[in-house]
């Protein structure tokens, strides 16, 4: 067991696709954690999504051992992910330490969720350590890129350090600042025990497995152990620190980061930001927690099959195992069938539930248009959550209802400024704030609707900014607005999949694009099908998709056999993917239709 | 009964329609020959010696072959193969190709005893759309240079559906055609496929876009006239007399053998499907590779079942379920008839002793028709 004063917790911090966990490549490598037969790229980023999408989705903890200026020292790293939809997970692995590597690329420079990182980092106390990443690369720009660290953190030129994951440069230099700089763990080893859940993930041999740390007491293996909120009892099967693998430890202190399986098998069991003490000499004060992250955009999911819906149940159930930010309820719809309302933290979060959906448990699923959740006031002056616009109360019950806005900050360049605050304010944005970073660098703080980043928001500031901007956002409340329910209709039938909530001004527009593209994705029927955006009982757009008149093909010779066959099956395919609204068949890609408005 | 199909694929300029695999430069004219001649032998006992009764020269354009060149491939099908001596040799051949000593040599020379003449259309404006060669004064003479030369069996090919072609004009293409009083017709409707200079020019908006209603009008005047004049709507585009159905599209209806020569040709032997490359420069090598370059399928059962149902439907002959019960089994023909049920109260097909027949109505919807019958692999 290692003193106190020789461990170091620190987590790597950064905006997107800095080089966090790259760097901690070679951080491993360096100090000998991972051979180099297990070594490869992003080592950390174990889940087959995150390999594929070369990003990080989950914070992963890690120990390294290294022996500096005589002395042997206990380094816990945890990688985090940079992306917003992941905050949630930076803002635990840095309650679970004393210092982070701010990691900044030396040709991208500070971005939003760099100052949105640090932020979360320096409310914590953390120690920050500087690195300019990616010196390696011929664009790097170190000296205007130092000039932002300095203007934003007040430290030393000479505290940055300047570092490539590629090459390994600098990397023994951050060794060096996080044994120095980084303050080792306090507390009391003889007080009661008192450890922080910071994460937990799911085995399936094992159950639920919980990393802690401890920050007084220490825990061994076959203490009697309860989880201070959920008030729970379980016995301290196995405990131990994370290398690479798991490595079981028969007692662990004050300072050390860890895990303790217990038998636990579901995640809800386990909250993460929950205190670990023991049964008979328990601490009097749990530790303070995290805030419950709450799922901010919802969406239906529909099995393709309607009799795989038990299949999706049960896979969706593994999934929150693993992933317990992911919340759902069953739900109905006329045109689907059998299915869930999910709730994600964002459409990155949406799009890997489906995307693990569809390779870890092979369901294929239709996923609706995603919306925000709503509150709705009523005339008795209740509250109700409306997570899905069909679940609406009449208009006559409802006094008003009111929306999620979002503080969001962007930087980007100057060029790019007013075309920026001019697709922000089309969002019903309000502008608060515009500082100068640099000469060139500008950051703009707007208030606005989160409703109106979940359809196209992030397309179009990455095409009209051509890539340069950065958009980090948190949920600052709920304010009214004037928003109506808008109805397709197909052949007079509503297609309640089809629904959404939307300001009142951009009704009419968005009616009138909506049945244009559905012109386009609903393939010619045997009789005509009316296309109708309604308010009410207002009809405010319409279209029609003619009849098929024909499709006999005039040639059926040799060669066309086969051609035609094949061309029939796929035909026959695709309708049979279909879904039944009325007598008309609608496509899949239909229900997506709102991401589409703008191909 | 089994069917030879040569592929020449050689046209003077390309149409603008058209799809079929063909070259407008005579530089390979005389190793694709030799390669021709090499596959023939090459590849003779895929039919099982089973006997030939149809060779039929496509294209391209077949009438660009020399006599001699002629010749030299019917002979070296009939020793490498076991003809019937009853035999239909039909050739594909454009008007402009035609003229009277050409004929009579043909006649005289060459064991051809069918003619499929390209005549498409007895306009000028619509042969100049469709850029072919012709013109309308050389589509009717051809026809009867041809007559006159003692070809009886004879068929012209004419699209509808082009967009100078009105409602009169078609009438009038009809009426020219049965007044040669020839026992076979093959009508086609314009279709703009991919990869062809119609696509391109009307994309650019260079040339005007076909209508579906004009060619579905069309249709419905072509199967009345047809009718009125004695003529058997015997496949969804193709228009004989008694006893003068294609035997060589037949066979392709009716799921019988073949073999397709050149490049991009096709071949069936009742298991699997193949084809040879469709291109000129890989084709020739055979000649000094010794190896005919094709993609092959193997049809399962599903794949068999699904192109009965696809090819029968269009013809005269009908689908027939008890023919499925006994190929396919119990399963399939059950699925079949469920599945047809709709469409009988739709009045698409109709039902007439054991077999199942399109309705008029129902021969605009045959593809349609038939995707709902197949049987899906999962
Ligand atoms: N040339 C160069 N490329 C680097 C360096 N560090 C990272 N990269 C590349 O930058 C990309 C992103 O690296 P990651 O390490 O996945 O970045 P990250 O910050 O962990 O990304 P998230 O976890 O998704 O936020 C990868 O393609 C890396 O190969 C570096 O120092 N030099
Ligand atoms: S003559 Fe026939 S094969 Fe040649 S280009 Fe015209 S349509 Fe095509
Ligand atoms: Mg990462």
């Amino acid at each position: 067991m290692q003193a106190m004063k020789n461990i170091r917790n620190f987590c790597i911090i950064a905006h997107i696709d800095h080089g966090k966990s790259t760097l901690a490549d070679r951080l491993l490598e360096f100090t000998g954690t991972v051979s180099e037969r297990d070594l490869k790229e992003q080592v950390l980023d174990d889940m087959e999504l995150e390999r594929e999408k070369g990003i990080t989705i989950k914070s992963h903890a890690i120990q390294m051992d290294y022996p500096f200026e005589g002395e042997q020292y206990v380094l816990n790293l945890i990688d985090t992910p940079g992306h917003v939809d992941f905050s949630y997970e930076v803002s635990r692995s840095i309650a679970a330490c004393e210092g982070a590597l701010l990691v900044v690329d030396a040709t991208q420079g500070i971005q939003a969720q760099t100052i949105s990182n640090l932020y979360l980092a320096i409310e914590h106390d953390l120690e920050i350590i500087p690195v300019l990443n990616k010196m390696d690369l011929d664009n790097a720009m170190p000296d205007e890129v130092k000039d932002q660290i300095v203007d934003m953190l007040g430290c030393d030129y000479e505290d940055i350090i300047e570092a490539s994951g590629k090459t390994g440069y600098g990397v023994e230099q951050i060794l060096e600042a996080v044994i120095k700089k980084v303050p080792s763990p306090k507390g009391d080893t003889n007080a009661p025990l008192q450890a922080l859940i910071f994460d937990s993930v799911f085995n399936s041999f094992r159950g639920i497995i919980a990393y802690f740390r401890i920050f007084n007491g220490e825990i061994r293996k076959g203490d009697q152990v309860k989880f201070v909120n959920t008030g729970k009892e379980y016995e301290a099967n196995e405990i131990g620190v994370l290398r690479l693998d798991r490595e079981p430890r028969s007692v662990l202190s004050t300072g050390d980061v860890g895990y303790i399986i217990s038998g636990i098998k579901a995640s809800k069991e386990v909250k993460v930001g929950d205190t670990v003490t023991h049964v008979e000499n328990p601490c009097d004060k749990a530790i303070e927690g995290f805030e419950d992250v709450k799922p901010m955009v919802f969406a239906g999911i529909y099995p393709i099959d309607p009799d795989e819906y038990e299949e999706l149940r049960s896979s969706m159930e593994k999934l929150q195992l693993n992933d317990a930010s992911l919340t759902w309820e069953p739900e109905s719809s006329a045109a689907l069938g059998f299915g869930f309302r999910c709730g994600f933290l964002g459409l990155l979060h949406m799009e890997i539930i489906q995307e693990r959906l569809d390779r870890e448990f092979n369901m294929n699923v239709i996923t609706t248009m995603p919306n925000v959740s709503y509150r709705v006031v009523t005339n008795k002056k209740e509250i109700i959550e409306v997570h899905n616009p069909s679940g609406l109360p009449e208009q006559k019950y409802i006094d008003h209802i009111e929306e999620p806005f979002i503080k969001a900050q962007i930087i980007t360049r100057t060029e790019y400024i007013g075309s920026i605050i001019k697709l922000c304010l089309d969002k019903r944005g309000e502008l608060k704030n515009q500082v100068y970073l640099t000469t060139s660098r500008v950051e703009i703080t707007v208030d606005m609707p989160l409703g109106e980043i979940v359809f196209d928001f992030y397309d179009k500031l990455k095409s009209i900014s051509k890539g340069y901007a950065s958009f980090d956002y948190h949920i600052t409340g709920y304010k009214p607005a004037k928003l109506i329910k808008l109805d397709i209709l197909l052949n007079g039938e509503s297609v309640d999949a089809l629904s959404t909530l939307l300001h009142q001004d951009n009704a009419y527009d968005f009616g009138r694009k909506m049945c244009v593209k559905l012109k386009e994705l609903i393939p010619r029927q045997q009789f005509d099908i009316a296309i109708q955006a309604a308010i009410g009982a207002k009809i405010i757009a319409r279209e029609t998709v003619k009849a098929v008149r024909k499709d006999v093909t005039a040639k059926c010779y040799g060669g066309d056999i086969t051609r035609k066959r094949k061309l029939l099956e796929k035909q026959k395919k695709g309708k049979k993917r279909m879904r039944k609204v009325g007598n008309v068949e609608v496509p899949q890609k239909a229900f997506l239709v709102v991401l589409r408005l703008n191909d | 009964m089994a069917g030879v199909y040569v592929h020449i694929p050689f046209c003077k300029q390309k149409c603008h329609y058209c799809n079929f695999y063909s070259v407008v430069s005579v530089k390979y004219r005389e190793p694709f020959l030799k390669a021709l001649l090499f596959e023939i032998g090459q590849r003779k006992s895929y039919l099982n010696r089973e006997k030939i009764n149809t060779i039929y020269f496509g294209g391209g354009t077949p009438s660009l072959l020399g006599f001699e060149e002629l010749i030299s491939i019917i002979e070296k099908i009939k020793n490498s193969f076991h003809v019937d001596t009853a035999v239909e040799i039909t050739l594909e051949a454009n008007p402009d190709d035609l003229n009277a000593n050409k004929l009579k040599r043909l006649k005289n020379e060459t064991s051809v005893n069918r003619l499929s003449i390209g005549i498409q259309s007895f306009f000028d404006d619509d042969l100049h759309y469709l850029n072919r060669v012709h013109d309308a004064h050389q589509a009717y003479h051809s026809i009867e240079l041809a007559k006159k030369q003692g070809f009886n069996n004879l068929t012209i090919d004419l699209i509808y559906g082009i967009p100078g072609l009105i409602r009169k004009k078609w009438i009038k293409n009809l009426e020219i055609f049965f007044s040669f009083n020839l026992p076979h017709l093959s009508s086609y409707s314009l279709t703009v496929e991919p990869k062809t200079a119609l696509l391109t020019f009307i994309r650019q908006g260079k040339m005007e876009n076909i209508d579906e209603n004009k060619s579905i009008e069309h249709f419905k005047i072509l199967m009345e006239k047809t009718t009125e004049n004695g003529y058997i709507h015997y496949e969804i585009s193709n228009f004989a007399k008694k006893g003068y159905y294609s035997k060589h599209n037949s066979l392709y209806w009716l799921g019988g053998h073949y073999i397709g020569f050149g490049p991009s040709a096709h071949s069936y032997n009742g298991v699997s499907r193949q084809w040879n490359v469709p291109n000129m420069k890989q084709y020739i090598e055979a000649e000094k590779t010794k190896k005919i370059i094709f993609d092959k399928e193997v049809l399962s059962k599903n794949q068999q079942y699904n192109e009965y149902v696809m090819t029968s439907l269009r013809t005269i002959w009908g689908c027939d379920p008890e023919h499925i019960q006994n190929v396919f089994g119990k399963f399939y023909e059950e699925y079949f008839s469920k599945i047809i049920f709709p469409f009988i109260e739709d009045e698409k097909v109709y039902r007439q002793g054991n077999h199942y027949f399109l309705t008029n109505k129902g021969k605009l919807f045959a593809d349609g028709i038939a995707s709902e019958l197949f049987m899906d692999d999962e």
